[in-house]
């Protein structure tokens, strides 16, 4: 034992002495002490009178917020498709108001066989990869998909060009394979997307899918119509800037969309690449529609999928681990991350992380403290390993 | 809220004396707002102006010190809820445990994994901050044993047992260390309460799903005089995870907006309760240890115990903690100019990359596990990666045929040849017609850098 806690124990027995008088005798032992210990004393005798204090307590008040906005619901399959509903939110949290609807994940499925996946994803289709139909059947009977989304990726001109025709073919493929609803996303070519994308909605009128995407560098306008035109919802898509969401959604509205058919895609920054600016951008997006900003009232949804770009997910390094796993973590994290600050919709590519994704999700519908909470009051004895 | 200097500044003696070092009162005061300065070091103020102070600067979340002297780590000291408010303060200490049923050889191993731990990022060495010791065995022999042995790590540490008498012959050893009392429950909070003030140390009060009684129970803890305190409201998984969620949430809330003084202190997540009679395989057991840490490092907690040790297990949670608790403020930068890798020579070639800290660090890693030997000239992009300068236009012919003047580059090398990042093609005819430079345009990413200087050059 040191000399500081002697001395507390010093004082621990001397109950019976008055602080004050105690204070006083304490005066002339204080000279010969060390500053240090000096110090440690006198707080103890402070902390000696503070417990005397009595102090004041107000009664436990969950802290449940006001908030005079509320986000859009919208919903994606109709028709042919079993619907699933976005967003809705009255609140930030389940323990201020219950909350509509679970996040929802889709399924990235691709046009073409893409020898470019990483090989972790690659191993789970590899046998289905060849027919968009059959891929898309994997995802939602193996992997319990909600949704899937069929990336065009074919139409790039610098990948196989594939005309809108095709790409339309390749829609009704996966409209007939599977009932749940479609995002269609195109290849990134701001030129081509607009045409594919329309020829995609005529192909898939009346079944309410996402349309994938619309930005400041194309014909908005286009993808906009081709949304009105066939009953479809627009993937609103700005990177990492508040405003130029806004200004999006703003034009997407003078087209003649609702609140109910947009869906806006901030930008997800994986996690180590940035995904503080996403956090950010979420947090402040969300917190904009609660407070009753219509132009920002709209679900979120993430491409998580960035996740695979980042080095740690795919570069092979000893120390680092086997890749099999860190893919899997590194998207779990950050679609996780997006869900703790607001995005509704999830783009995603491995099973594993599709599934906590969900669990952890499916929780978020449910009321506070009506779960059979497990006791963990022994822990400490009771944990193996 | 943040206090502002002026509400500072009257309260201190206001004679500039320059005793804390600032030329006047005024300028320790916008310090103090800005958290840069330590109160202390105004010596002529009195003890009174010095409590109305120390109340006043006091962040919504009480900082709470673990460990002593180098063997040390602060949790707590948010301001807000959101980190783009201000900033979030003191990283999340994560904390691995070990207990003392542990063969000894099994015990050194983890110790020695846990010390050795460490992963590099854009040049932080980022590794785990204390080991929390379990009171498994429930014997005291056996805890004290060790206990006695961690005395040596370089880390501090959590003493776990909710048994006083077992908490007080382990803090016979280390109880001048300032380690965390883990745990005051309702059924041993005055002991514990006790022995955190005789040993001076911190106290976790575990109150499991219960917040109405953690109030009570931090109240009464704070009535003792105790003023360092770590909330457990316990982290339920699983079905669970979500009334764990809320009740992280509810705590931060009633600190920071509501100033709830039972609630102002940090929070603690114990994610190797995920482990806890799970019978699934141990890598899916690794990644949900992993996904529940993800959780609560996004809302709100300052410490979280885990019971895995995989590298692969942590790296995320290391990456994901660094990114939250950058300052938003800040650019995350490093000094533009011309850097040097291995034995440069005139007939070296030189690389450009950008000043973003990402991607200089990234660079830098490739090229030194490489062992290349080469000049990197590194452009102010005021902290944008490669693509990020080049769609907003940092990233262009004239700032690089600027940073080509100044950096004499020039007069190093015998050659006018430079190789840019695969994705900077678009600017590649624009630095060559700015600089009169011949430019390659190099591989997407550095790590095949070396490789490509190798065979190109
Ligand atoms: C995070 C991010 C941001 C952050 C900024 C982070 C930062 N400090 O740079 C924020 C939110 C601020 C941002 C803003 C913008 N962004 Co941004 N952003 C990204 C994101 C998600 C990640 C960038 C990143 O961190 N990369 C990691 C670093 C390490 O990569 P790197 O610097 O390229 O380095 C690698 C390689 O280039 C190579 N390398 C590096 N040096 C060298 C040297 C040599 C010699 C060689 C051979 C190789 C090499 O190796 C490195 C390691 O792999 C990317 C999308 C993506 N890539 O995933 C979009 C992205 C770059 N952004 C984009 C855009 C459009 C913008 C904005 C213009 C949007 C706006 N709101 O106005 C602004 C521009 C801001 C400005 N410059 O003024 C687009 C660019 C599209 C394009 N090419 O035109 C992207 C690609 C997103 C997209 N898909 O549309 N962004
Ligand atoms: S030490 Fe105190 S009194 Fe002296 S200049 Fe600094 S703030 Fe003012």
């Amino acid at each position: 034992m040191d000399k500081m806690t002697q001395l507390l124990k010093l004082l621990e027995n001397t109950k019976s002495i008055e602080i004050n008088d105690f204070r006083m005798d304490f005066d002339e032992l204080e000279l010969q002490l060390m500053p240090a210990v000096q110090q440690v004393v006198q707080q103890a005798v402070q902390t000696r009178k503070a417990a005397s204090e009595v102090l004041p307590m107000e009664d436990f008040k969950p802290p449940i917020q006001e908030y005079p906005g509320k986000v859009a619901e919208v919903q994606l399959g109709k028709g042919s498709r079993k619907p699933v509903y976005l967003g809705g939110q009255q609140a930030l949290y389940r323990f201020e108001e219950a909350q509509p609807n679970a996040p929802v994940v889709t399924f990235d499925v691709f046009d073409i066989p893409m020898p470019g996946l990483p090989r972790p994803i690659r191993e789970h289709f590899s046998d289905v990869m060849d027919h968009p139909g059959e891929w898309a059947k994997k995802a939602v009977k193996e992997f319990g998909a909600n949704m899937v989304t069929i990336h065009l990726i074919g139409t790039g001109p610098k990948v196989m060009d594939k005309t809108p025709r095709e790409a339309a073919n390749d829609i009704e493929e996966v409209l007939q394979a599977v009932d749940v609803p479609l995002v269609i996303g195109a290849s990134g070519d701001p030129v081509k997307d607009p045409l594919v994308l329309e020829k995609a909605a005529e192909a898939a009128q009346g079944e309410r899918c996402l349309l994938a995407s619309a930005n400041l560098d194309l014909d908005y306008q286009k993808v906009a119509q081709a949304a009105v035109n066939n009953d479809h919802a627009v993937l609103s898509w700005s990177i990492t800037d508040v405003n130029m969401q806004k200004t999006l959604n703003r034009y997407l509205l003078k087209e003649g969309l609702t609140q109910n058919d947009i869906v806006m895609d901030p930008t997800t920054c994986a996690l180590g690449y940035g995904i503080e600016f996403s956090i950010d951008i979420m947090t402040r997006t969300r917190l904009a529609a609660l407070k009753g900003d219509k132009d920002l009232q709209m679900p979120m949804s993430s491409g998580t999928t960035n996740a695979w770009g980042s080095r740690e997910a795919w570069m092979k390094k000893e120390e680092w681990g086997p890749t099999d796993y860190r893919g899997p973590i590194w998207e779990i994290f950050t679609g996780l991350t997006m869900m703790l600050n607001g995005v509704d919709i999830f783009m995603m590519l491995h099973p594993t992380s599709v599934k906590l994704l969900r669990e952890i999700g499916e929780t978020f519908v449910k009321d506070y403290m009506t779960t059979d909470l497990p006791d963990i009051s022994d822990w400490i004895t009771q944990l193996e390993g | 809220m943040k206090v502002t200097a002026m509400d500072i500044y009257k309260l201190l003696p206001k004679t500039n004396c320059g005793d804390c070092g600032e030329a006047s009162c005024m300028a320790f005061a916008t310090k103090l707002s800005e958290k840069e300065t330590d109160l202390k070091l105004c010596t002529p103020l009195d003890p009174e102006g010095m409590e109305k102070l120390e109340k006043k600067l006091a962040p919504a979340v009480r900082e709470v010190t673990i460990g002593k002297g180098d063997k040390q780590v602060i949790i707590g000291g948010d301001e807000v809820l959101y980190r783009y408010e201000l900033t979030y303060y003191n990283p999340t200490a994560l904390v691995i445990d070990v207990h003392d049923e542990l063969e000894e050889s099994e015990l050194e191993e983890r110790i020695n994994i846990i010390e050795n731990t460490e992963f590099e990022r854009t040049g932080e060495l980022l590794t785990l901050d204390a080991i929390a010791v379990r009171n498994k065995s429930g014997d005291s022999q056996k805890f004290i044993k060790t206990v006695s042995r961690l005395k040596n790590s370089i880390y501090p540490l959590i003493l776990c047992t909710l048994d006083p008498d077992n908490m007080k012959a382990a803090l016979e050893v280390v109880g001048d260390e300032r380690p965390l009392i883990y745990a005051a429950t309702e059924n041993n909070l005055e002991e514990m309460g006790q022995l955190a003030q005789d040993y001076q140390c911190p106290v976790a009060l575990f109150v499991p799903g219960d917040l109405e009684k953690m109030k009570q129970l931090s109240h009464s803890l704070r009535s003792q005089g105790i003023k360092d305190i770590v909330l457990d409201p316990g982290t339920f998984v699983g079905d669970g995870i979500g009334d764990t969620l809320d009740n992280f949430v509810m705590i931060r809330r009633l600190a920071v907006e509501e100033k709830d003084e039972d609630f102002r202190f940090p929070i603690m997540g114990i994610p190797a309760l995920m482990r806890l009679g799970s019978k699934e395989d141990p890598v899916t057991k690794s990644i949900k240890e992993a996904t529940v840490a993800a959780t609560m490092l996004n809302k709100y907690a300052d410490i979280l115990v885990f019971n895995g040790t995989d590298i692969w297990e942590l790296i995320p949670v290391l990456t994901l903690r660094q990114g939250l608790f950058t300052d938003p403020r800040k650019p995350q930068a490093v000094d533009a100019g011309l850097y040097e890798f291995g034995e440069v020579t005139e007939d070296s070639p030189v690389l450009l990359t950008t000043n973003f800290a990402l991607t200089y660090y990234t660079v830098e890693g490739d090229l030194k596990s490489g062992k290349a030997n080469t000049y990197l000239l590194v452009l102010d992009t005021e902290g944008r990666a490669v693509d990020v300068s080049l769609a907003g236009g940092q990233l262009n012919g004239k700032s690089v045929a600027d940073l080509i003047k100044e950096t004499d580059i020039e007069n190093k090398v015998n050659h006018k040849k430079m190789v840019i990042p695969g994705l900077a093609a678009p600017v590649s005819g624009e630095i060559e017609d700015d600089s009169g430079w011949e430019v390659a345009v190099g591989p997407r990413d550095s790590s095949a850098v070396p490789d490509y200087l190798l065979e190109k050059l």
